[in-house]
């Protein structure tokens, strides 16, 4: 290191772990968030807080198919991974004696008890937006019970496949919405004609018809070309699969304090790479390099629509290729807030991946809203925003709405602290809890109008705000933002979009903040702020 | 008036008894059930409800081993609705005798019990709680059984042969004639009024109570009380019956119950099966057992305690069986008591007894039957029921073992998820639960005071579960209080012996008659001030009930809910200002400086 230089940020150091076999010897169930359950005192907060038992009388809340339905789950029913498909018919309501095991064939030997199948129905209904998780006082993981119990669902009712496709109606909706790298390898080279498609409410209501999503439900245009591939076209690397980390002078990849690693997730790469090059630019802004390492869907669509199994494997490739950046001390951002909530929280909460690397990758994962509000916190963020008032210099209203997979991750609302450093943009918590979406639940033809009356409220909010005084609104998550534009017309960004734009239209970089937040930042050398790389420009071509 | 001509009473509505006036009726004999309480509060209510395979008693006690095999094999059949075919492990875990598990593998084979041994890894598949580090695995038969639906399903087919069963109707007296007994004197304990039958036999199913039942009619029946303590976990590490492979000390196991797991018990002699307390020395023995078996027990939460009489048997000298005498005499020390005339009871089977108390007692129509299991409840009946058949001269033989109980559909074994299962199919709903943990709707609670009204929360507890989840009837208390008061009509009432237990006002007082041989009896209503509603009186019985269990493990999380529950009912509701019997409530905020 330069004498004399600081890192901008120290190397993060995976979190410590427990000395093997430190707390008890064996599965230590009560850490499993199935056994969190334990702890409810029934005091009804949760069902205060949840977002869809507020708007419709199917589900029955939180508490009841949480941890009070718990106890009627079987290892079998409680956890995906043990449980095994059972032929059930095809009727929109099971009758109860398919639920029941079989009456025991009497007779002495008989070692076993029948495998009670699940006893679930109506926790189909959560969306999974975990508001209950966060606000309960006894730290039961409710919304996670719920996902199990719901993947136990669809073990149970699983159909047969082939070539790995479920071959009946739902079962491969709810499939093919987990499939997000296989649609947009298929959407992107095919993007005009897919676009249409989806453009199209008589096609849309065919898809309906044979798969389940509803026609008016808010469905992403494809990019004409993935982020990656733009990425690989200006030059820069795409680390392969198991290839080793090189960093420093002889390495291909600059140091740890000079670059992160980003994780830019499905929709930044099919859908939306123009919020991939929001990223780049302002990290480049604040002398940061970009490292785009192998990697496929965090798993989040998988593993809410029951496919447990499916998003173990790419989950492990996930951590296989980011856990040798995080031994290496970079920090992954992403901005997704799904995919920032999945690689930090659900790769241990869900799939039980709970190992040395997938803990370091989580310790290692940063929002991008959380890492440039902690840049900004220690003073080396670049404010040099321009304006982006509004015609005659007035301030506009800037609606954000927080999604729940950044409410998640426990790291407050950095995107509003940020956003207010914007001259000319007054940014407006929304206060809302869900937009109904859930990911993929607000797709569904039969949760459509449960999640529009979720977001209702919200809709109404940003409706109430004359478009001409905030054209756009902002929110973290891409499904969250997918929903509130087809739901209200108003165009919806992610906050980066809007300080990179801020970048843009402030004076080139390199000049002395007028707010400079300290020496430190002036101390750096050049080559640690020096000219961005230009990715913007080649990748939105 | 005259008294009822019977021919046989049965006293004791326990699993014994009800068994009993099934097998009777069945056979045509017209019968009476009585019990002083609801049915199944004696021992029945308070084991651990194990269906034993037989594992448990082969190296020991072959008799009963093969009693249980047989009977579990029997109970599945007949009484399916009642029973949880789990499967049992017997695991050997380090701290166990590595010499036992060969022996317990043989005398399995030797006994006829169904025993397979399997690898630990895949009884660590089975069972994930498990600890890690088990020697050897075996898989055997047991299962859990609800006693109370046992009983409930023994006294609806009785109710179907013509018998006829009373709940909270205490024996008192036994009028005794030429060496026969011509009357005995009921006692209604809720209203204190009392009748006479006449029986043409007597059967003294009572339990731990059997020697106070004798003695009414004069008879010695000498038991040993073994009191066996359980702890309650709110919810099931295992779902299949995990017991240590090592010598039956105290015959720990966990045993999935319904929602719950049961862990027991401990073993300590009392002289009064009424009155007996719970030792925190116990409570911590059944922790650190708990956490031999499944490494984050003591880490669960613990929902309550309870505590159970075994009434063993000590027969007479001229009663041992010859197979009894030879293991006496194989054991020094048993031999030399028995020299000098004693017996050592560790020896004995566990199995039960019918005693014949004519050429025993010169009482002819009298017969007790002492000592056993739940498992064998169906057997003891029908041993009892031959020996009373001979008596009456009815000829037809037991059909209790060929006719399953609960109907043409209602046969399917109890499966855990069946509640939640069949709400969910109705269109799901909490709306309507009075007891969200145990899901109990107003419905079942409407249900059940229909068939048994009147009755108490402890009632309603035993035939619906309500208040028997985590949170101990934080909820469900006040939401059924109210029920039960809509029923009564606002009546005043006041709460009799046990509290809890609603008695009417203005019906008619007690009368004292026969000899009371139960000890000192509870207050019996008009000796405390009448006053409180019958809520109140509801309310207070049930949450001093609920809470007398979870005091002895009020720590960690059902502390916290203790205390929860205290800010429902003492601070919102303000219960600790009722007076009910003349008391203040004990609850958990006389416990304070104890908690
Ligand atoms: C801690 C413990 C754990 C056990 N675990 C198991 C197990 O896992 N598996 C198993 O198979 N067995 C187990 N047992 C044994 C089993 O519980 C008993 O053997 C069985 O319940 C006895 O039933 P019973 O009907 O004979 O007696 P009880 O259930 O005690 O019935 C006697 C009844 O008589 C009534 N009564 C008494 N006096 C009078 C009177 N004067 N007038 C009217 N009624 C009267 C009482 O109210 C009572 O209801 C356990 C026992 C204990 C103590
Ligand atoms: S995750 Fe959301 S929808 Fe599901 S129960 Fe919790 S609050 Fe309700
Ligand atoms: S908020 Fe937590 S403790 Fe309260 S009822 Fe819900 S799960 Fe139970
Ligand atoms: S869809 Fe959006 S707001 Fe709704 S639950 Fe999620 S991320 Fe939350």
């Amino acid at each position: 290191m330069t004498p004399g230089a600081q890192p901008y940020l120290p190397p993060a150091a995976a979190p410590p772990l427990p000395a093997a076999g430190a707390a008890v010897i064996g599965l230590d169930v009560v850490r499993l968030a199935g056994f969190t359950a334990d702890a409810c005192l029934k005091c009804n907060v949760c069902n205060t807080v949840c977002p869809v038992a507020r708007v419709t009388d199917r589900f029955p809340g939180p508490k009841y198919v949480g941890p009070q339905a718990q106890r009627f789950r079987s290892d079998q029913a409680r956890s995906p991974q043990s449980a095994r498909p059972q032929r059930v018919p095809r009727s929109p309501v099971t009758p109860l004696s398919l639920l029941e095991p079989p009456a025991r064939p009497g007779g002495p030997g008989r070692q076993t008890a029948p495998r009670p199948l699940s006893p679930d129905l109506t926790v189909d209904w959560c969306s999974g937006c975990g508001f209950c998780t966060r606000a309960c006082p006894a730290g039961v993981e409710i919304a996670e019970i719920n996902s199990r119990a719901r993947a136990v669902l669809r073990v149970q009712n699983a159909a047969p496949r082939l070539a790995g496709v479920p071959l009946r109606r739902r079962p491969l909706r709810d499939w093919a919405l987990g499939q997000t790298d296989l649609l947009g390898r298929l959407g992107v080279p095919l993007a005009p004609l897919a676009n249409a498609f989806l453009g199209s409410r008589r096609l849309r209501s065919l898809v309906q018809a044979v798969a389940g999503i509803h026609r008016d439900a808010p469905v992403p245009r494809f990019a004409g070309r993935t982020f990656r591939a733009a990425w690989r076209r200006a030059g820069h690397p795409l680390p392969r699969p198991g290839a080793a980390v090189s960093v420093g002078a002889d390495g291909r990849f600059p140091r740890p304090d000079r670059a992160v690693v980003y994780f830019h997730g499905c929709a930044a790469n099919y859908q939306e790479p123009r919020v991939a090059e929001s990223v780049v630019a302002v990290l480049a802004r604040n002398g940061l390099e970009t490292i785009v390492p192998d990697q496929v869907c965090c798993g989040l669509p998988l593993i809410s629509n029951g496919y447990y199994a499916e998003a173990r494997r790419k989950a492990t490739r996930n951590i296989a290729s980011l856990a040798e950046w995080a031994a290496a001390g970079y920090r992954i951002v992403t901005a997704s807030t799904s995919c920032g909530h999945t690689l930090k929280a659900e790769y241990r909460t869900m799939l039980d991946l709970d190992d040395p690397a997938a803990r370091s990758v989580a310790g290692a994962t940063w929002d991008i809203m959380e890492f440039l509000a902690d840049l900004h916190e220690s003073g080396r963020l670049d404010t040099q925003f321009g304006s982006l008032a509004g015609p005659g210099g007035t301030a506009r209203p800037l609606l954000y709405h927080a999604p729940c997979q950044l409410r998640s991750q426990g790291i407050g609302l950095p995107a509003l602290d940020l956003l207010a450093l914007v001259p000319g943009l007054e940014p407006i918590d929304l206060d809302h809890d869900c937009c109904g979406v859930a990911g993929t639940y607000g797709l569904k033809e039969e949760k459509y109008e449960v999640a529009m009356a979720v977001g209702a409220g919200l809709f109404d909010k940003i409706r109430a705000v004359d478009p001409a005084r905030a054209p756009a609104a902002a929110c973290d998550s891409e499904t969250c933002r997918w929903q509130i534009e087809r739901a209200t017309g108003r165009p919806t960004l992610h906050p980066v979009e809007f300080l990179a734009e801020a970048y843009r239209a402030a004076a080139p970089s390199g000049q002395r903040p007028a707010d400079g937040p300290g020496p430190s930042v002036d101390d750096r050398p050049a080559d640690a702020r020096g000219a961005p790389p230009e990715p913007g420009s080649t990748a939105s071509a | 008036m005259t008294p009822r001509v019977l021919d046989v009473l049965v006293v004791g509505g326990g699993a014994t008894g009800a068994a009993l006036l099934r097998d009777l009726s069945m056979r045509g004999a017209r019968c009476l059930l009585v019990d002083k309480g609801d049915f199944g509060t004696g021992t029945s209510g308070r084991n651990h409800g194990l269906l034993h395979s037989g594992a448990r008693y082969v190296v020991k006690d072959e008799i009963s081993a093969l009693q249980c095999a047989r009977e579990n094999a029997v109970l599945s059949r007949v009484a399916a609705p009642a029973i949880e075919p789990t499967g049992g492990l017997f695991v050997a875990t380090p701290d166990d005798p590595p010499d036992y598990a060969d022996g317990f593998a043989a005398a399995c084979a030797r006994a006829g019990v169904a025993c397979r041994e399997i690898e630990p890894a895949e009884a660590l598949r089975r069972e994930p709680a498990l600890r890690p580090d088990l020697r050897r695995a075996f898989a055997v038969s047991d299962g859990a059984i609800d006693p109370w639906a046992l009983i409930e399903l023994n006294l609806r087919s009785a109710v179907h042969y013509g018998g006829e069963a009373l709940a909270y109707h205490r024996l008192v007296g036994l009028q005794l004639a030429n060496g026969r007994i011509v009357g005995a004197e009921l006692a209604d304990v809720r209203s204190g009024s009392t009748f006479r039958v006449a029986p043409r036999m007597v059967v003294n199913a009572a339990g731990p109570w059997a020697g106070r039942v004798a003695a009414l009619a004069g008879a010695e029946v000498t038991l040993t009380l073994g009191k066996g303590a359980l702890i309650v976990l709110d919810r099931r590490p295992v779902d299949s019956v995990v017991a240590r492979c090592h010598p039956p000390s105290d015959g720990d196991a966990l045993v999935p119950v319904h929602t719950v797991a049961i862990l027991g018990t401990s073993s300590v002699t009392v002289h009064d099966p009424d009155r007996y307390a719970i030792s925190p020395a116990e409570i911590a023995h059944l922790m650190a057992l708990g956490d031999q078996l499944v490494p984050s027990f003591s880490a669960s939460r613990v929902l309550r305690a309870y505590a159970g009489v075994r009434p063993l048997y000590l027969p007479r000298l001229d009663e041992l069986q010859p197979r009894e005498r030879a293991g006496l005499a194989a054991d020094p020390a048993a031999a030399e008591a028995l020299a000098a005339g004693r017996i050592d009871s560790r020896r004995l089977t566990r199995a039960h007894r019918v005693l014949d108390h004519g050429p025993r007692d010169g009482i002819a129509n009298l017969v007790s039957i002492v000592g056993g299991k739940l498992t064998t409840c169906r057997l003891m009946a029908e041993e009892t029921a031959d020996t009373v058949a001979a008596k009456l001269g009815l000829g037809t033989p037991c059909r209790t073992a060929d006719e399953p109980m609960g109907g043409a559909d209602g046969g399917r074994p109890y499966w855990l998820g069946h509640r939640l299962a069949e709400r969910e199919v109705a269109g799901g709903g909490d709306a309507d639960l009075v007891c969200e943990c145990e899901l109990v709707s107003a419905g079942d609670i409407e249900r059940f005071l229909d068939e048994r009204w009147p009755c108490s929360l402890d009632d309603l507890r035993r035939g619906t579960r309500l208040g028997m989840g985590p949170c101990q009837g934080a909820f469900c208390t006040f939401r059924a209080a109210a029920r039960v008061g809509e029923r009564a009509g606002g009546r005043a009432a006041t709460a009799t012996g046990e509290r809890g237990l609603l008695v009417a006002a203005g019906g008619p007082s007690p009368v004292e008659i026969g000899r009371v041989a139960d000890g000192p009896e509870p207050p019996e209503p008009g000796d405390g001030p009448i006053g409180p509603a019958l809520v109140d009186a509801a309310l207070v019985g049930f949450l001093e009930e609920r809470f007398r269990g979870v005091r002895p493990v009020a720590w960690g999380r059902q502390l916290q809910e203790a205390w929860f529950e205290a800010g429902v009912y003492l601070g919102v509701l303000g219960v600790d200002a009722l007076v009910v019997d003349g008391q203040r409530p004990c609850l958990p905020e006389d416990g304070r400086a104890e908690l």
